[in-house]
């Protein structure tokens, strides 16, 4: 008995695993069709966007760091003229507030974890409470 | 004997010289020939050569730039054509520069400075420019501020619109547009001011031209005693109108035009854009267009060229050394695109246009080209070098910054 307790036990654990990395695998795919609809244009196919225009989005202190930064971004969009890692970038990004909580998930975790970058997912609830705030106005 | 040897080391020396000088990477025409003379300048804008030769280069410097100063006067102490040092000044970083009548013209984003030249070209006093123009507006997109001077004590600054079509929410899909665009009424156009009277703004110079979304490349034309710019054309009509506009269509539209400016000039950008392909001012979706529908309102093109090449540099070639053909015909740098993915991006080279009775007669032709240094270039970065500024030397040679690396090329003919 305590056998099949142990074996079952390990197995919701295997499965969990799996179903993890799958959840990753299936975002970044889902990520990787919003990107290139809505981001590409700007930031690039390689992420390494344009010169003293759009910034890269690779290893920048956004990308990599507070997720409910770059949620914001691009619930809000981004007109700040502040340097990103010291340099000036000359143009606007729009508000993408029209994506879903799941699409914007799926393309921060995308970035998240291409072009180079390696960081956790971005999840459906953290893009949830970072856009509560709009819809309470 | 030892003279026999010192002379043949000079020559191998100096055929060495000539060989680093030329660069293969660029193609130039039959007799022509391009030599890469500076490099790792950094962000090198616009241009400008002295009548005795002192060659002046604006830069667009950032914080990890290795010149921390806005102007650079290029010097070749040892007379081997190449550029051997640097003297730095100027603590603004900008694109417009230019030398009229003794003096030094360079811009920031939103100012005007001037510097008085001595007998041979050189600053007088570095530190202490004159503020010509100041207050210009500048936010965050289109802030180069490009300038030129006509012959009688006028310059021309470009105040590039802070916007890409005018919507209430710049880029944003869906964003309704401003009727009529405020943004005109200090931006988007091009203002005249004198160039010699201090501390000018907004309401101290005229807007010569309106209805231009942003010009960086502009040249006052000698011959025909009028000024000529080139247009940035909008950008994302795919991105914010998908029904409309495949991407095919967005990165090859709108196009890139240049204009014959007279006082009054309106160009109509936001409200129209124009198609080469049908040769028609197509009224933009915005504000009502359909990609078809077309008007007779507002200035057209004197030539126009495919979408989102990006014309950084325009100049009138006035020299002797070129042949007969290029004489007053019109050199156009262009930087090249990156609002054309997913397609290929595409410009990266100088053009030709070949003028007749003042008007551009319609066949333009690449006359430099390889400075991306790819035949194929998918993300704008990959370009190694992206044409920018371009001035003529007294002796009639054509030179070309490129800001991605900061080199400098001399493109000279010897039949
Ligand atoms: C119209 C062009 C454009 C589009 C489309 C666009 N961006 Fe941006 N993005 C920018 C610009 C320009 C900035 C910097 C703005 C500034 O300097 O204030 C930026 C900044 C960012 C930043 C923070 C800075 C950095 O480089 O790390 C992130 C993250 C980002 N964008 C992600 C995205 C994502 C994800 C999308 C698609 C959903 C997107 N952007 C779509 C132009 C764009």
């Amino acid at each position: 008995m305590k056998r099949i307790v142990l074996m079952s036990i390990g197995f919701i654990f295997f499965m969990a695993v799996i179903a993890q990395t799958n959840t990753l695998k299936e975002s970044m795919n889902r990520g990787k069709k919003v990107y290139d609809k809505v981001c590409l244009s700007c930031h690039m196919a390689d992420g390494g966007g344009v010169p003293k225009m759009n910034p890269p989005l690779i290893q920048t202190s956004y990308v990599l760091g507070d997720k409910k930064k770059i949620i914001y971004i691009v619930l809000h969009g981004m007109n700040d003229r502040i340097p990103i890692e010291d340099e000036y970038f000359s143009n606007n990004m729009a508000s993408h507030a029209d994506l879903t909580d799941q699409q914007i998930a799926d393309v921060l975790t995308y970035v998240r974890n291409s072009f180079g970058n390696k960081a956790d997912a971005v999840s459906i609830s953290e893009v949830k409470a970072v856009r509560n705030p709009i819809k309470k106005k | 004997m030892k003279k026999v040897i010192t002379l043949l080391f000079t020559a191998i020396i100096a055929n060495a010289i000539i060989a680093q000088t030329v660069d293969p990477t660029i193609t130039v025409p039959q007799g022509f020939k391009a030599a890469k003379i500076a490099e790792g300048l950094g962000t090198a804008r616009h241009i400008a050569i002295s009548p005795k030769g002192e060659v002046y280069v604006k830069l667009n410097y950032g914080k990890r730039s290795k010149y921390q100063n806005g102007i650079l006067n290029l010097l070749d102490l040892n007379k081997d054509g190449l550029i051997d040092s640097v003297n730095a000044f100027g603590n603004f970083s900008g694109t417009g520069i230019a030398i009229k009548n003794g003096y030094l013209y360079a811009s920031s984003d939103e100012e005007i400075f001037r510097y008085k030249l001595d007998a041979n070209d050189k600053v007088i006093n570095a530190n202490n420019p004159e503020k010509i123009i100041t207050g210009l507006i500048s936010r965050h997109e289109h802030e180069a501020k490009a300038i030129t001077l006509d012959n009688a004590g006028n310059i021309y600054v470009n105040i590039g619109a802070y916007s890409n079509a005018c919507q209430v929410q710049d880029r944003q899909k869906g964003s309704p547009a401003m009727k009529p665009c405020p943004i005109l009424d200090s931006a988007g156009g091009i203002w005249q001011f004198k160039a010699d009277k201090l501390n000018q703004t907004y309401g101290d110079g005229i807007r010569y031209a309106t209805g231009l979304r942003n010009v960086v490349g502009l040249d006052w034309n000698t011959a025909t005693n009028s000024l000529f710019v080139m247009q940035h054309g909008r950008d994302q009509l795919h991105d914010l109108f998908p029904d409309l506009y495949d991407t095919k269509q967005s990165a090859e539209l709108p196009s890139e035009c240049m204009y014959e400016l007279h006082k009054g000039s309106n160009c109509g950008w936001p409200y129209i854009y124009y198609d080469h392909l049908v040769n028609k001012k197509i009224i933009a979706p915005e504000y009502g267009g359909d990609g078809k529908k077309s008007t007779d309102d507002y200035q057209s093109p004197a030539i126009a060229f495919p979408g989102h090449l990006a014309p950084n540099g325009l100049l009138f070639y006035t020299g002797n050394q070129f042949p007969e053909k290029y004489k007053n015909g019109a050199f156009i740098a262009f930087h090249g695109s990156w609002n054309r993915a997913p397609e290929p991006q595409e410009g990266y080279y100088v053009v030709f246009v070949p003028f007749k009775n003042g008007k551009p007669t319609g066949q333009w032709e690449v006359f430099a080209k390889g400075f991306a240094g790819k035949d194929k270039i998918e993300n704008t970065r990959q370009a190694d070098h992206r044409p920018c500024g371009l001035a003529q030397s007294a002796d009639g040679s054509l030179f070309v910054t490129d800001d991605s690396k900061g080199t400098v090329y001399k493109i000279s003919y010897n039949k």
